[in-house]
């Protein structure tokens, strides 16, 4: 989370400095999960076209779409899909928002390597985190208390898991909960009874991943949509974008480009 | 105009007076802020939903703010660190200031009061990365991010502070005070915890509060080492949420102006509250007994 505080900064940093250039602008606004993957692009952009400049700020995908509909912002990112209701307001205000998919994001379990349990289901999981599964006994593993971690629940990590694995229950209140992704992977590596979750970037070999419903969570099962804790990133333009815009977007989507820094910033890319 | 000695006594005392004013402008503006964000919550959750909640869901919808588990975990994690660090430091404090040899004493002082320069995250990253383990395979625990855990952690942080202070205190009793006490056939035991101690007992008492209100208030390593677990500790070796733990967690993310945002402000006044508690205590105490001269005993 420190990072994205930095990389909030350096957003400020980057509209200080580069504003000065004349040329086009692009203003980028929304998700703070999407938002590295914005950071990283954008210079890469920006160090190849340094005559248009780009503005990021990571106000959550709510604020980002908010800005959109206003025409505040020209990129909107966000973690999930724009809902019905901001759709007709942003027609109503005459502007079409258009979505493009730009990554993949995919939440994986993780347990301590020396665990002999290797797979569990997606229920499994839930009542594991709803408090109801103690000993991994009862998920076939050895006679030994669950011990369950989670992220502090503002993190998109968290939202993911809430969303696909929760379902509508909450995370018990025994859950140890870190404050990084960093903090998960040594809580788990240090305690055989520990199960928590990483973003896919986040994995090594310190903790061991786990199957869920027997598939295994890597690009190309999240990519198939067959590894059920994933979800697509998006960017919204305000109607089909042209000129910079345009530009950019097709920058990020271009494999041997953008796509490269959506590995770096812990995703998996469309391709 | 000619500067008098008049006109340049004034202009200093301003200039001073500006500059001790700034720090008490500064901390009344933070604090005006800390409020300001903090009591919108207030009209989301009443007051005592809010302290007394056992809930603490901020995120969830509908969210829950109830900090009772979060206040329960500090005050815990803050006796349970007292009880560890008071023994440690004020026993310390009387070897170093009446039993031990000057020349250990000007190499073991400075050594104490150097903990105090341990970066709090350098100890949390030492309780997770070292105690924690062993914890869990000593006692087969389930975690060794836990209560216990932190209050250790927290003890160390807050003995170089118990032990200077009262060191300080112990030192400066007055010498005809032993004397006298030693004249009159007492042992040097009898004279430390009939008269030593009790004749500095405001300082002790003072360095023992300050002491606590650093655990309270420390961040780095309860948000590290405590757990993380939003639960009313049953046992020590239970995981915990202490305040600051919450707030550092979870202020990065949390939307701006949100009823989430103003609940951890809010968890900052109740912090903010019960140190200024801690401090007024200690205050009131090292006005009320203190030792003036030999006299008053």
């Amino acid at each position: 989370m420190k990072i994205r505080w930095l990389s909030g900064v350096l957003a400020m940093f980057f509209v200080l400095v580069v504003s000065p250039v004349h040329g086009g602008s692009i203003k980028i606004n929304g998700s703070t999960t999407v938002l590295p993957i914005a950071q990283k692009v954008a210079e890469a952009y920006m160090k190849e076209y340094p005559e248009v400049s780009i503005s990021i700020s990571g106000g959550g995908s709510g604020n980002g779409i908010k800005a959109l509909i206003d025409g505040t912002t020209d990129v909107a990112n966000s973690s999930r899909f724009i809902r019905d209701a901001e759709v007709k307001m942003s027609v109503e205000r005459g502007a079409y928002p258009v979505p493009f998919a730009v990554a993949y994001d995919c939440i994986v379990p993780v347990v301590h390597p020396a665990n002999t349990v290797t797979d569990l289901t997606l229920d499994q999981l839930k009542a594991i985190y709803m408090g109801e599964v103690k000993n991994w006994k009862a998920v076939g593993g050895p006679d030994a208390p669950v011990v369950v971690i989670s992220r502090d629940t503002s993190s998109g990590t968290y939202e993911v898991w809430d969303e696909k694995v929760m379902r509508k229950q909450r995370v018990f209140p025994g859950a140890l909960l870190q404050a990084s992704s960093g903090a998960v992977t040594q809580a788990v590596s240090r305690n055989r009874n520990a199960i928590g979750y990483l973003g896919i970037g986040y994995l090594d070999s310190s903790v061991k991943a786990l199957t869920v419903n027997g598939i295994p969570g890597n690009e190309e099962t999240t990519l198939s949509g067959k590894f059920p804790i994933a979800r697509p990133l998006f960017m919204f333009t305000r109607g089909w974008p042209e000129g910079d815009i345009l530009h950019f977007i097709n920058y990020v989507l271009n494999p041997h480009k953008g796509q490269k820094f959506v590995r770096e910033a812990g995703y998996v890319p469309l391709f | 105009m000619k500067p008098t000695p008049h006109r340049i006594e004034r202009t200093i005392r301003f200039v001073f007076l500006g500059t001790a004013s700034i720090s008490i402008l500064v901390l009344s503006l933070i604090v005006l802020f800390l409020f300001m964000e903090g009591i919108p919550i207030f009209s989301k959750v009443s007051v005592p939903g809010f302290i007394f909640g056992r809930r603490w869901y901020p995120a969830s919808s509908p969210p829950d703010f109830g900090i009772f588990p979060l206040l329960a975990a500090s005050v815990a994690v803050t006796l349970l660190s007292a009880a560890i660090s008071i023994p440690l430091g004020v026993m310390t404090a009387l070897y170093l200031a009446e039993i031990a040899s000057v020349r250990f004493r000007a190499i073991a002082k400075p050594v104490v009061e150097l903990l105090a320069a341990l970066p709090s995250v350098v100890i949390g990253f030492f309780g997770m990365v070292i105690v924690a383990p062993f914890l869990q395979d000593t006692f087969h625990i389930a975690t060794g991010l836990n209560l216990f855990n932190a209050a250790l952690m927290l003890a160390f942080m807050s003995v170089p502070t118990i032990c200077s202070i009262s060191e300080d205190a112990i030192f400066s009793v007055p010498v005809e005070l032993k004397e006298a006490s030693l004249a009159l056939g007492a042992t040097h035991w009898e004279t430390l915890y009939r008269v030593v101690v009790p004749a500095s007992l405001s300082g002790i008492s003072t360095a023992v509060i300050l002491g606590m209100s650093r655990a309270i208030g420390e961040t780095m390593v309860v948000l590290m080492v405590a757990g993380g677990a939003g639960l009313i500790p049953t046992s020590i070796f239970d995981p915990v949420r202490p305040m600051p733990a919450s707030i550092a967690a979870e202020m990065a993310e949390a939307p701006f102006r949100s009823d989430h945002y103003h609940a951890l402000f809010a968890i900052g006044m109740v912090l903010f509250i019960s140190t200024m508690i801690f401090n007024l205590v200690a205050d009131y105490i090292s006005r009320k007994h203190k030792q003036a001269g030999s006299a008053t005993l």
